[in-house]
């Protein structure tokens, strides 16, 4: 089930031209090795010209890919002795969000994460990653008490937003998005969050006060996505890739406006191309920007984290 | 979406009534939002846009907001110059802020600065739905957070009235930052033992709603404001079913405990003083 994207087919035409003339050559008499080395070098520029000059609406399609690593699959790969705990104390457990304690690098760890479903009954238990209230109580509640450890916490941020449905807003997700924002303020331990998908909106930011923001490559991160978007400024869903433009959502995009700290380049072709890859890469950049931060005080984290979101914003004196 | 805030609720698809085609000279009369009844439009700003006959809360300017709670003479503007760049580059973005600015005569859609409420100090921030309907961009993030370190500096009480229909899609994620940034303003003002009031006025909506208008140690709003986080439409369209005509209402919030009260605008002024002066104290 690799699904292929719009803009990758030139690439997948080409490579299956030049596995036609490979099977052709072992099954004849005639030798087209001289052409099929010309293809395969045409395709490398190809591939390079294509995954080298990503627009912003492929990038969208890379972060939505129904292949792309969740953060269950990085949990497994960064991580060991996962152990995984649920419910907010409230109301119940929220699946579109994981939260638990693990080992990383021998240090104890707090990791939440948005998490999507793999296939579709996986999707509708996990309500592909939309979370309602309790599920940013449930982070919160884990946040607390990595605090009380003294635990680093690591969020992956991968959702389209907040679940907009009757009982989310029933049993206040304004208040709880809200409350997350406040208290990951206060926290007194390193908070590492990393955009692995997609960051949607108010959802996403509920687990995206932190120290260090972190995007891999082909995540975008945004206010509405680009569909709701063009419905709502230009009265037109259809100019969504006009928007994914306009509203500046690909890791470049935010690294410029000062929003992202680090990106963490993707193998080529995409996260889900190579797992293995990927969370080599993240690895590297997660070690480094712990490592940074736990030199800090508690009052130094919490001060620094306000300077780092009180520049955030351009605005005009007249 | 965000349009469908500002328009009135519609409980059933209307033909206009012969009332509605009276002709009302401009400027000197006004219609009700709620019972269409008509009235001089000083009358109206007498009961402080409130409906003398319906009690339907109409809209007021930042200015308005003030004069109705503060002592005469005691406001002090803060960051007056402060307004929206186009960080973005989004097209026709400078245009739409210069239009508003001629039509509101105001810089940004909230005004901020501190006063005196019945002899008590207070800092305040009122939002101004007339404004690019309140939205906010990163120059009203700025100025709420700025008011929250002044109320913080001075150990003076916060006071912010909302009304928003979210974040400033123009700005995209630069207006989500602004949830942050002013939610952990609060978190430092709270922890300094500021006490922060928020009164969530007709609309409060999306990133307004799910920031700093929801954290008050008080959370109140006017009667039949639209409070809520998702747009009435676009939830009906993700759950296939149609919503209750009082959903998302300031009564609807009371009821599910995410208010601590619904203030008429009337006694407003006198709950705020009181609850202001049962706060007194030096702050850490």
């Amino acid at each position: 089930m690799n699904q292929i994207l719009e803009f990758e087919k030139p690439i997948v035409n080409l490579r299956e031209k030049i596995n036609e003339l490979k099977n052709f050559t072992e099954n004849s008499e005639i030798d087209l090795t001289a052409e099929i080395e010309t293809l395969e070098k045409r395709l490398a520029i190809l591939e390079n010209d294509i995954y080298g000059n990503l627009k912003p609406w492929d990038r969208v399609q890379m972060a939505r890919h129904p292949m792309r690593p969740t953060t269950k699959d990085y949990i497994d790969k960064l991580f060991t002795d996962f152990i995984e705990f649920h419910g907010d104390r409230f109301f119940g457990d929220d699946e579109a969000i994981v939260a638990g304690i693990a080992y990383y690098n021998e240090m104890p760890v707090t990791v939440i994460g948005h998490q999507r479903g793999k296939d579709t009954k996986e999707n509708i238990r996990r309500n592909f990653g939309m979370p309602h209230p309790e599920g940013y109580r449930k982070a919160l509640r884990h946040m607390k008490q990595a605090e009380k450890f003294n635990r680093p916490i690591i969020c992956f941020i991968d959702t389209k937003g907040a679940y907009p449905g009757r009982a989310a807003e029933e049993r206040g997700q304004s208040e709880a998005i809200a409350k997350n924002l406040m208290e990951m303020a206060g926290l007194t331990v390193p908070i590492v969050c990393i955009v692995i998908g997609e960051g949607g909106s108010g959802g996403a930011l509920a687990l995206g006060v932190g120290d260090r923001i972190l995007m891999l490559e082909n995540s975008t991160y945004s206010v509405i996505s680009p569909e709701g978007a063009a419905a709502l400024l230009w009265k037109d869903a259809g100019l969504a890739q006009r928007a994914a433009e306009t509203m500046k959502i690909t890791s470049y995009d935010l690294k410029k406006l000062g929003i992202v700290d680090h990106i963490i380049p993707e193998p080529k072709g995409g996260a889900h191309r190579n797992l293995e890859q990927q969370a080599a890469y993240m690895d590297e950049v997660l070690k480094q920007s712990l490592a940074n931060l736990q030199s800090s005080t508690e009052d130094e984290l919490i001060e620094k984290r306000w300077e780092k979101y009180k520049q955030m914003g351009e605005f005009e004196i007249i | 979406m965000l349009k469908d805030l500002f328009s009135k609720r519609r409980k059933y698809a209307s033909l206009p009534s012969e009332q509605s085609k009276i002709d009302v000279p401009e400027g000197l009369m006004q219609k009700c939002r709620g019972c269409n009844k008509i009235y001089y439009r000083k009358e109206m700003k007498k009961s402080l846009s409130v409906c003398p006959n319906c009690g339907y809360h109409h809209p007021m300017t930042a200015w308005e907001r003030i004069d109705s709670l503060f002592d005469e003479g005691s406001f002090q503007e803060w960051d007056k110059g402060i307004t929206s760049g186009n960080p973005l580059g989004f097209p026709g973005y400078e245009e739409k802020i210069a239009k508003d600015r001629e039509k509101t005569a105001l810089n940004e859609g909230v005004v901020t600065g501190k006063g005196t409420i019945a002899d008590h100090p207070v800092a305040f921030a009122v939002m101004d739905s007339s404004f690019r309907m309140g939205s906010m961009g990163s120059a009203m993030g700025e100025k709420i957070a700025r008011a929250i370190e002044n109320a913080k500096e001075e150990s003076i009480p916060f006071i912010i009235f909302t009304a928003s229909g979210g974040a400033r899609m123009q700005e995209g994620v630069l207006s989500l930052m602004q949830m942050a940034k002013t939610s952990i303003a609060i978190k430092r003002f709270s922890d300094a033992g500021g006490l922060m009031i928020s009164v969530m006025t007709h609309p409060t909506t999306g990133g307004v709603s799910a920031s700093f208008a929801s954290i008050g140690d008080y959370n109140f709003a006017e009667p039949g404001a639209l409070i809520g986080f998702a747009g009435r439409r676009i939830i009906e369209q993700t759950i296939r079913e149609k919503l209750p005509d009082d959903f998302q209402t300031a009564e609807f919030q009371l009821k599910h405990g995410q208010l601590d009260k619904v203030i008429h605008r009337h006694d407003m002024k006198e709950l705020l003083s009181k609850l202001v002066a049962m706060h007194r104290r030096e702050v850490k």
